[in-house]
């Protein structure tokens, strides 16, 4: 009994290390305090300068849409090398493993680096065209589409796609209805990965990005060093958004697991 | 049937290419840069002028500390976590994981924003205690990262070897050491990967905490913003090498399918 309590105990206090910070900022966000430990009102104005000032919103939008965009590019480069390397030799396939885990181990920073070495100092790409940075967003990507979609190639029944070129189905229309949706769950979970890398990446976007052009990362970090009490607390407020958005997708994505077991179509 | 096959291996070529431009390229690229000074002429002084300066030895030094004293936190914090949910028999545990596992999503620098608010109203002034500080900056960003391997792992463990140790008379304890220890160990390995070499590089934690720029990742950093690509490059080939020597001691034994960066879940 006291062993339980004890273990719960302690799975108690890892989740409030994990968590206090966080909260308690969530509920200061809704202050007009700019320091924790002094409440004085409530006040929506950290919501209001969020949604608001043009800086904060283009620094929004901009890291939402370099997400999605890297992401989508991600997703086509790292599928088609998947389904390319499955049907390739076995030397070839290695290979293509081989090099695609490099910016899976490797650090971010030497990622970064490198990718704008290569650029912008040995071909003399400006940064400004935002090639550098959809370039290492792609890099830090697509190399867990791949990842992803590859199991499920080899899970794949291959002599469905046979059966559909033998009834007469041309190899572009067999790939698209019989190969496609087969791995589809690979492609979705490879996107979502690559979105959630990509809005979390500081270290390719600080050395590839335009001067002018913030994510919420690099964005964060300036922030925090400047004295700006208006914006430290207005990304209290994000803080708290972003929380929600999270705990929203977790929610449905457990409700839909569990709504899954019970029709009793579990899958892996 | 021939031609078939061949386009379907032709869809990889564009990925190929890819890799060949944006991850084998830029590694030469490193290379030449690393042994070269800013007129392209040989040079060996990136590399002798890294390990004679004491600046730059002390940073090695100091990123090995951290990266090895957060790893041991992580490690000492998660397996217990990890091992309690996964042997539990709550309903609700695959809820409660996700909730350990959640931060993952959040932005880390809005979470060290978080961090750093309230470490200040404890400490009052963060730079007093940089070492602990970082731990634990470290430690908070990078403790996801090592349950969920751990915990993976430890779900697959086959429960029949635990009653067999349990049969034949093995206590408790000795279970543990004896069969869900070493079972488990492909997990441990690989939330090691996850969070070794991250603490090593990530300089923004200790950036953001309290303006320090000590740690391996800084360095880059720092001849980043000086324009001084060829010393840069250098640090990354360095940091590059220890990657390398880790990857290949950790990938003998790491669990593939337990996690990478969060996609276990996804």
């Amino acid at each position: 009994m006291i062993r339980k309590l004890f273990r719960i105990i302690f799975i108690c206090l890892v989740l409030l290390f994990l968590y206090a910070p966080i909260l308690v900022l969530m509920v200061y966000s809704f202050t007009d305090s700019a320091n924790i430990g002094v409440i004085r009102e409530i006040s929506f104005d950290n919501y209001i300068t969020l949604f608001t000032k043009s800086e904060l919103r283009s620094m929004i939008w901009g890291t939402i849409v370099l997400a999605v965009l890297s992401a989508v590019l991600a997703t086509i480069l790292g599928t088609l090398g998947a389904i390319g390397a499955f049907y390739s030799k076995k030397q070839i396939m290695v290979a293509i493993n081989t090099v695609n885990q490099v910016p899976v181990v490797n650090a971010d920073v030497v990622t970064g680096f490198s990718i704008c070495i290569l650029l912008a100092v040995v071909v003399g790409v400006s940064k400004d065209s935002f090639l550098p940075l959809v370039a290492g967003h792609v890099t830090l990507c697509a190399p867990f589409v791949y990842l992803s979609v590859l199991p499920k190639l080899k899970q794949m029944d291959g002599s469905l796609y046979e059966a559909a070129i033998d009834l007469g189905a041309s190899p572009a229309t067999a790939l698209w209805r019989i190969v496609i949706p087969q791995i589809f769950s690979g492609i979705i979970s490879g996107f979502a990965l690559a979105i959630t890398l990509s809005l979390d990446d500081y270290f390719i976007t600080t050395y590839t990005k335009p001067a002018t052009f913030d994510t919420i990362s690099t964005y964060v970090v300036n922030a925090t060093k400047g004295a700006q009490t208006e914006i430290k607390t207005a990304l209290w407020a994000l803080s708290t958004v972003i929380f929600l958005i999270v705990l929203c997708i977790v929610a449905a994505m457990n409700f839909a697991a569990s709504v899954k077991e019970k029709n009793g179509k579990a899958g892996a | 049937m021939c031609k078939s096959i061949f386009s379907r291996k032709q869809l990889g070529i564009p990925y190929i290419l890819f890799l060949f431009l944006f991850v084998i390229a830029p590694l030469f690229v490193i290379v030449f840069f690393a042994f070269t000074n800013g007129e392209g002429q040989f040079t060996m002084k990136n590399l002798t002028g890294f390990f004679t300066d004491s600046n730059t030895l002390g940073t090695l030094a100091y990123s090995f500390g951290i990266a090895i004293v957060t790893t041991c936190v992580c490690l000492l914090l998660a397996y217990p976590v990890a091992y309690i949910l996964a042997r539990s028999h709550m309903k609700m545990k695959s809820v409660v994981i996700m909730i350990f596992v959640m931060p993952m999503w959040i932005n880390f620098t809005l979470r060290i924003t978080a961090l750093k608010e309230i470490l200040t109203v404890i400490e009052g002034n963060l730079a007093f205690y940089p070492f602990m500080n970082t731990v634990i900056g470290m430690t908070y960003d990078f403790l996801p990262f090592m349950i969920l391997p751990i915990y993976t792992t430890l779900m697959k463990l086959d429960n029949s070897l635990l009653e067999a140790a349990n049969d034949l008379g093995a206590s408790g304890r000795q279970t543990f050491f004896h069969v869900t220890l070493p079972l488990s160990m492909p997990g441990v390995v690989s939330g090691i990967s996850m969070v070794f070499l991250p603490a090593m590089t990530n300089y923004v934690v200790l950036d953001m905490l309290y303006n320090s720029t000590y740690i391996m990742g800084s360095l880059i950093g720092s001849y980043f913003s000086a324009y001084n690509w060829n010393g840069g490059s250098m640090i990354a080939l360095i940091l590059l090498l220890i990657i390398c020597i880790f990857t290949l001691a950790t990938n003998r034994v790491a669990d593939e399918d337990a996690g990478n960066r969060g996609g276990a879940l996804l």
